[in-house]
């Protein structure tokens, strides 16, 4: 943990909301912030996959985090946003409630986080911060969005799906 | 030598392939009795041109056997040596063998030095039996071009190096003692005389100014001499830029595919925002806009242009395939190849080869009859083996014609009682012929080693069908038969009927539609489990609601008021219930899984006019999706 820790001091994260609680992704991970446009269905997904778009010709999934983690309203006007990541050479969109701000955190800001009293398993998250009094989770995206929990890419074991 | 060879490795291999395959089409299409003096002075520069290169980058087994080969081309060339059947045969395998090594050195694996050895040995025997002899003819034995090695190699290098002065010799001699040691095709044979001829080198590296200098005094133009290798290698050069070509990355290609379709969306979106402004601005802003569209569409034909090449690429290889065999078979066979400058995608060209050498070796060794049968039935003794290739369309059509004996309807419906396929009443010559397609199906006589053993046609429909074609065949008995495959013009592009079911729109790949209906409330019965059955002409149909399958909302659910596309696939048949039909259009394969994972029921995704993602279905995989009794129903 504390290594993980280490490997983030003084980087750059963004900010977003979920519902009531404040999170961070970090930046490195974001290609573009973009809104929600309308998707296409892919059949037998899990309802958290919204579908795909296109963006500039590649065909990539959009998930609603706020479905998977069953907070915030999914609703989906033109304010609604989408964090399209790169993870892994891999293109995903996650829409979340808001995009806040980009903040800078060192090794000193970070708490270890909780077991329990967040939506996200403590797998993938690195720490907690306080910046302003508000406390921000720290999600380790890379390790969320590759999990086995989202499906989104295909596993060795299991690749008919 | 601080620059790092590794860089040109790639570009090595790539050259070295391309001389290595016009030296075999070459070599096939030499004639012996009169060779061509040109068509060796080719073959002899691609073998040369081999050597040196493999010289600079230490391919010590490519140079070798280029090296040997090298010089007995050079006596052939020169007329010193009669080019024989025999001999054209012995290079087509060192050609084999060199492709081999070729492979080896790309692969970095470990290199079959027995068949180098092998091939050299070859190679060297027939040197040698030119050599007694030219040097009892000849009394500058020394200055005989095949005994010379030392010198004639010095001179090459010398060339090769920009400055051919003696102190690059040196340089030479002492950077890369592996080349020298190359040059001496004796070096191969014995490793005692590997050690001899080196010192002897070594020491022999001294005077060699004044082995030059001597061959100065005694060619009298040794400016000649010593300039021909450099004029010759330019005017390869020049006469590659005739044809100009520039070796590009595939994927900055398919880099530069997507982005022009992108400008094609744009565009499209573009056209749609114009049709909304009025008055003249409007006016003038469509015909801008019918401007553009004209040029984008030009760009994009240009640039998937990039990706096409002639089929001569797949073709050139079976005047070997078609002479080895017939050679093997004891049959005269004559090859004819039409449209070779056929033009198809890059991709589909390398997933050709292997269906279409068993289609060819198949009509050679079933199709073609034994000579005696054939002048029984007075036909030319001679059989003719006819691959040809059109474009029709958006389509590549290639045929594999044999003037052969053609299939045998008796035997093959014997042949699939046999084997428990099942077979229709009265089955059409066309049904029957596609039985032969069914995996372990033989009606070979005899299993040769060419083929017959049954694995294999089942496997070229498979490959066609993976790269979205079909195959047909015709035939007449004692006349001959055709197989014809026909592909789409690129990998990348699918023909496609777009369907909507509730607001989402699917592509239907064309190859798997048999025919679209309206069906009636009357033809339509339905099973237990709400499982359909749709009637048409006497024949059961199981239905599959593609809103079920995909679980969308649909627009209607009742099956009559929908339309069926019967689909067929890989034996398969069934009709998928859509809401309507679109229309038909070319789509642009996109990969889901770069991003996403496979999807079951889902071949890949396109993008549409409006820039909106449709689904392009599998018909293969989704009918797994029909329950196993319904699958026999049709």
């Amino acid at each position: 943990m504390t290594d993980a820790v280490a490997k983030y001091k003084d980087q750059e994260f963004l900010t977003f909301t979920l519902g009531d609680e404040n999170y961070a992704l970090d930046i490195l991970a974001v290609k573009e912030i973009r809104g929600y446009e309308s998707v296409t269905k892919i059949a037998k997904a899990p309802a958290f996959i919204k579908g795909v778009i296109n963006l500039r010709g590649d065909i990539v999934p959009i998930v609603d985090l706020r479905i998977k983690f069953n907070v915030g309203q999914a609703t989906y006007d033109e304010f609604t946003i989408v964090i399209v990541l790169n993870i892994q050479n891999r293109i995903v969109g996650i829409v979340v409630d808001s995009v806040s701000d980009v903040v800078s955190l060192n090794k000193d800001q970070l708490r270890l986080p909780p077991d329990f009293g967040v939506a996200f398993d403590s797998r993938y998250l690195l720490g907690l911060a306080t910046i302003n009094e508000q406390m921000i989770i720290l999600v380790d995206i890379n390790e969320l969005i590759s999990s086995e929990e989202m499906g989104l890419f295909d596993s060795h074991h299991n690749d008919v799906v | 030598m601080s620059i790092d060879m590794k860089q040109f490795h790639s570009v090595f291999f790539e050259e070295s392939q391309e001389h290595l395959d016009e030296m075999e089409h070459l070599l096939l299409d030499l004639n012996t009795e009169d060779p061509d003096s040109e068509d060796l002075n080719s073959i002899f520069r691609a073998a040369h041109s081999i050597k040196g290169g493999s010289g600079i980058f230490g391919f010590d087994a490519l140079g070798s056997v280029t090296h040997i080969m090298e010089s007995l081309l050079d006596n052939v060339r020169q007329k010193k040596l009669a080019i024989t059947s025999t001999m054209v045969d012995l290079f087509l395998s060192s050609v084999d063998v060199l492709k081999g090594i070729l492979e080896s050195y790309k692969s970095a694996s470990e290199i079959d030095w027995t068949n180098v050895n092998k091939i050299c040995e070859r190679l060297e025997q027939v040197t040698r039996t030119k050599e007694s002899k030219a040097n009892d003819m000849d009394g500058f034995g020394f200055f005989d071009e095949p005994v010379s090695f030392n010198t004639e190699d010095g001179f090459g290098f010398f060339d090769d190096s920009v400055v051919p002065s003696q102190q690059d010799a040196y340089g030479f001699f002492d950077d890369s003692p592996v080349l020298t040691d190359l040059n001496h095709d004796s070096t191969k044979r014995e490793s005692k005389r590997v050690v001899k001829n080196f010192t002897h080198h070594e020491s022999q590296s001294a005077d060699f100014q004044v082995t030059v200098s001597e061959i100065n005094k005694v060619i009298p133009q040794p400016e000649i001499v010593t300039a021909a290798p450099p004029a010759k290698i330019k005017s390869i050069d020049a006469s590659h830029s005739e044809n100009s070509s520039i070796r590009v990355d595939v994927a900055k290609v398919d880099q530069l595919i997507n982005l022009v379709g992108e400008i094609v969306i744009t565009q499209s979106m573009l056209n749609l925002i114009g049709q909304r402004i009025e008055g003249d601005l409007g006016e003038k802003f469509q015909s801008v806009a019918a401007e553009l569209e004209r040029n984008t569409r030009e760009i994009q034909e240009a640039v998937m242009s990039i990706r096409m090449l002639p089929i001569s690429f797949v073709f050139n290889r079976f005047p070997r395939v078609v002479r080895d065999l017939s050679t093997k078979l004891g049959k005269s066979i004559d090859l004819i190849i039409e449209g070779g400058d056929t033009e198809l995608d890059k991709g589909l060209t390398e997933k050709l080869v292997d269906p279409l050498t068993h289609l060819v070796r198949n009509s050679i060794d079933h199709g073609i009859e034994s000579a005696e049968i054939r002048a029984d039935r007075n036909k030319n003794t001679t059989g003719k083996v006819i691959l040809k290739a059109t474009q029709q369309g958006g389509s590549i059509v290639i045929s594999i014609s044999d003037d052969g004996g053609g299939l045998n309807r008796e035997k093959i419906l014997a042949k699939a009682h046999e084997k428990n396929i099942a077979v229709g009443e009265h089955p059409s010559d066309a049904d029957v012929w596609q039985l032969i397609f069914a995996p372990g199906f033989s009606t070979a006589d005899e299993i040769t080693d060419v083929s017959g053993r049954g694995v294999g046609l089942d496997v070229v429909k498979r490959n066609v069908q993976s790269l979205g074609g079909r195959i047909d065949i015709e035939s007449s008995e004692g006349v001959g038969a055709t197989f014809t495959i026909r592909l789409p013009l690129t990998l990348a592009i699918v023909d496609g009927m777009c369907v909507s079911v509730g607001d989402q729109t699917f592509i239907i790949p064309l190859v798997n539609i048999v025919e679209s209906m309206q069906p009636l409330e009357k033809d339509i019965k339905t099973l237990a489990g709400n499982d359909q059955l749709l009637l048409v002409r006497d024949q059961y149909w199981p239905v599959l609601p593609l809103y079920r399958a995909m679980q969308i909302e649909p627009q209607f659910t009742e099956t009559h008021r929908g339309i069926a596309v019967l689909v067929e696939a890989n034996k398969h048949r069934f009709a998928l219930f859509v809401d309507g039909l679109v229309g038909q259009q070319q789509v642009v394969i996109k990969s889901l899984e770069q991003h996403y994972k496979r999807v079951q029921g889902v071949a890949g995704a396109t993008i549409m006019g409006d820039g909106s993602v449709a689904l392009i279905l599998d018909v293969e995989s989704l009918s797994t999706s029909i329950k196993p009794p319904l699958q026999h129903a049709s």
